[in-house]
């Protein structure tokens, strides 16, 4: 009895996934050449960075027990206008000011909506999401894709930047990773924000600044957006505005969840994001090189991420906590 | 005497009236029909979504003909959304404009309504990508030809003494422009044994999804020779990988798309290296005629089925002037 309850206990969902993730490197180094080289491997963290980035700025908010369906809204419009204002010639820092004030605004309003004004924070954000889309392809700028301005060619120089031949993408992911693993680690804010997730009552009857603390989550996480749009524009020369449209929340939300950090709150850290988004980055090198067509892709990555969800609920089966609450 | 000057008088009268239609001039028999046909009429455009070179570029063409011809001009945004689209085409079925302007987001999702609409009496005109049906009219570029003229420039650059490698980054699956460029580019490379197709995948017009798996691809082929790209707002994706391994130049990148400066920029910067441009100011052209023509034959819709393809321009570096491209922040804005 006691040895089986040892026994679950190590197989968190984290675990499972990074189990696959290693089998699946595994896999992959022993059977497609070039795979297990630096320069690939590098290069299969930078084309998910942006995710794993993004990824970040989700986890702060579902570890707090909200979510932020935003996201991707305020990485795209906020960044798309910086360009846009390059383009017409408002010199760059004063657009990259606006830009982050913008995107900053935008988590300011959604932490007030669901702090404040207690609206659930799925409909807020959701609801945000489209009014950022919306607002800007209005009222800031009327293009679709807007291209860095060809007299700024030295942001696209630092897009392709490496140092110490690490891509400045795979840096940018690294840092955001590493300072939020501190402040939720080592900060006040940080355990709040955990105490909040766990138990949001407990949590404002011992005194913890719940409102303000909401805000503050959504305001890093539209924070986090805009340094992944940042790096987006730099990469690509150009912010597209319809990705708003695609699936990339998705992908975002997938990147946590399966990282195992739970939606109802109060679990996990950056780790579980690093472990979620290396599963999905190897995946992509993977069937990118095997040439894999494009529909059977999505029903690969559907499949093995269905796989890790049922060995999760087949491993750690639904406590009272969860049934009580509910997941999201 | 009197029938000497009556005869002057005639002659005189005639030599007069005939110098005041001279001076009048001929009243061209031709052109009441033709400003009568347009006059009131109600010209509805369904873009995919506005906001991108080519949806802005038709736009102000063919606003300009219909408005300055008297008849009325508006659009219908999906930003996007097939559905979206698919239920505008529906409302637009029930108001009953003159005619609608098509853009399909792929081969099967307006076919029908398409359809539909031409019974109800609506001449329908589709643009740059058809639906598996087809109406009145359709401008537009010719997927085949943009096709082969991509795959015949890498076979020229390709061949003998290179690796023979190429990469296809195609669009959204289903998007005609996908399903009808595929085809004749594999059929032009099947009778090239020496070049070899090491990767033919999907970004979804994403130039990020573009840059991840060109950066993939360039890894498993450091010798990779060519490039095809469906669209040139996704090729910058695969353009920002090459450079940055550092391969521009070495790696020959050929595109398509409506020849705006973007285009030009990017030729001229090195990042595209061959541009099959389908030159969206004479589309607009071509749109504009076809809706006069169609609206001055009072043919019942769906009567006639015409095509106008937009001729290919090959641009490079070398072919650019500095008029070459359209600029969209020219256009007239109403």
């Amino acid at each position: 009895m006691m040895g089986g309850l040892l026994q679950r206990a190590h197989f968190t969902q984290e675990r499972i996934v990074f189990a696959i993730t290693v089998a699946l490197f595994l896999l992959f180094a022993v059977t497609l050449d070039r795979f297990l080289t630096s320069v690939n491997l590098l290069s299969l963290l930078q084309s998910v960075s942006v995710l794993g980035i993004l990824g970040v700025g989700m986890a702060i908010v579902v570890i707090g027990r909200g979510i932020d369906l935003s996201i991707v809204a305020t990485m795209a419009i906020p960044v798309a206008w910086v360009l846009y204002m390059m383009n017409q010639g408002v010199p760059i820092a004063a657009a990259f000011g606006l830009g982050v004030g913008f995107s900053i605004g935008v988590g300011l309003l959604n932490g007030f909506f669901i702090a404040y004004v207690e609206v659930p924070a799925l409909f807020a954000t959701l609801a945000m999401g489209a009014f950022v889309y919306g607002f800007g392809r209005s009222q800031l700028f009327n293009q679709d894709i807007i291209y860095l301005p060809t007299t700024s060619t030295w942001i696209a120089d630092i897009g392709r930047m490496h140092v110490a031949q690490i891509p400045i993408a795979v840096l940018f992911f690294a840092v955001v990773c590493a300072v939020a693993y501190l402040g939720l680690k080592y900060t006040k804010i940080g355990r709040f924000f955990y105490l909040m997730g766990e138990n949001y009552l407990a949590a404002r009857i011992t005194g913890i600044p719940t409102r303000p603390m909401i805000v503050i989550q959504y305001a890093l996480s539209s924070l986090i957006a805009f340094i992944a749009g940042i790096v987006t524009a730099a990469a690509v020369t150009s912010m597209n505005s319809r990705v708003v449209n695609s699936t990339l929340i998705y992908d975002v939300i997938l990147v946590v969840v399966v990282g195992g950090i739970g939606l109802s709150g109060g679990k996990g850290g950056i780790r579980n994001v690093i472990v979620g988004t290396l599963l999905i980055g190897i995946l992509l090198n993977g069937m990118t090189i095997l040439d894999i067509p494009f529909t059977l892709q999505n029903l690969i990555k559907s499949a093995i991420l269905l796989v890790a969800i049922l060995v999760d609920s087949a491993i750690n089966p639904r406590d009272e906590q969860t049934s009580q609450q509910g997941d999201i | 005497m009197v029938r000497g000057k009556l005869l002057a008088a005639l002659c005189a009268s005639f030599v007069l009236s005939s110098s005041v239609a001279m001076a009048d001039g001929l009243v061209d028999p031709g052109r009441a029909p033709y400003v009568d046909a347009m006059k009131g009429k109600k010209v509805v455009f369904l873009p995919l979504a506005m906001g991108f070179d080519l949806a802005e570029g038709w736009t102000s063409g063919v606003r300009q003909t219909v408005v300055s011809n008297g008849g009325t001009f508006s659009i219908r945004d999906p930003n996007w959304s097939t559905d979206a689209g698919a239920q505008a085409l529906t409302e637009l079925i029930a108001e009953k404009p003159d005619l609608i302007v098509v853009h399909n987001p792929d081969v099967q999702s307006y076919a029908r309504l398409n359809e539909k609409a031409e019974k109800a009496g609506i001449y329908i005109v589709q643009v740059n990508m058809r639906s598996s049906y087809s109406t009145d009219g359709y401008v537009g570029a010719d997927w085949l030809k943009v096709g082969e003229a991509e795959a015949n420039a890498l076979v020229k650059k390709c061949g003998a003494g290179t690796s023979g490698k190429v990469a296809i980054v195609q669009g959204v699956l289903t998007a005609a422009t996908s399903v009808y460029q595929i085809g004749p580019i594999l059929d032009v490379f099947s009778k090239h044994p020496e070049i070899k197709v090491v990767s033919n995948q999907a970004a979804d017009w994403d130039a990020s999804k573009a840059k991840a798996l060109t950066t993939t691809v360039l890894q498993q082929n450091p010798d990779l020779c060519g490039l095809i790209s469906f669209w040139d707002g996704m090729a910058i994706g695969s353009s920002a990988a090459i450079r940055e391994a550092n391969k521009t130049g070495s790696v020959y990148v050929v595109t398509n798309g409506g020849g705006e400066k973007m285009a030009c920029d990017n030729l001229e910067n090195g990042n595209f290296d061959e541009y099959v441009s389908f030159d969206v100011p004479r589309q607009a052209a071509d749109m504009g005629d076809i809706i006069k023509t169609l609206f001055q034959s009072k043919l019942k819709p769906g009567t006639i089925k015409v095509s106008l393809y937009t001729p290919n321009q090959i641009l490079t570096k070398a072919s650019l002037k500095p008029d070459t491209c359209w600029n969209m922040k020219d256009l007239p804005k109403s």
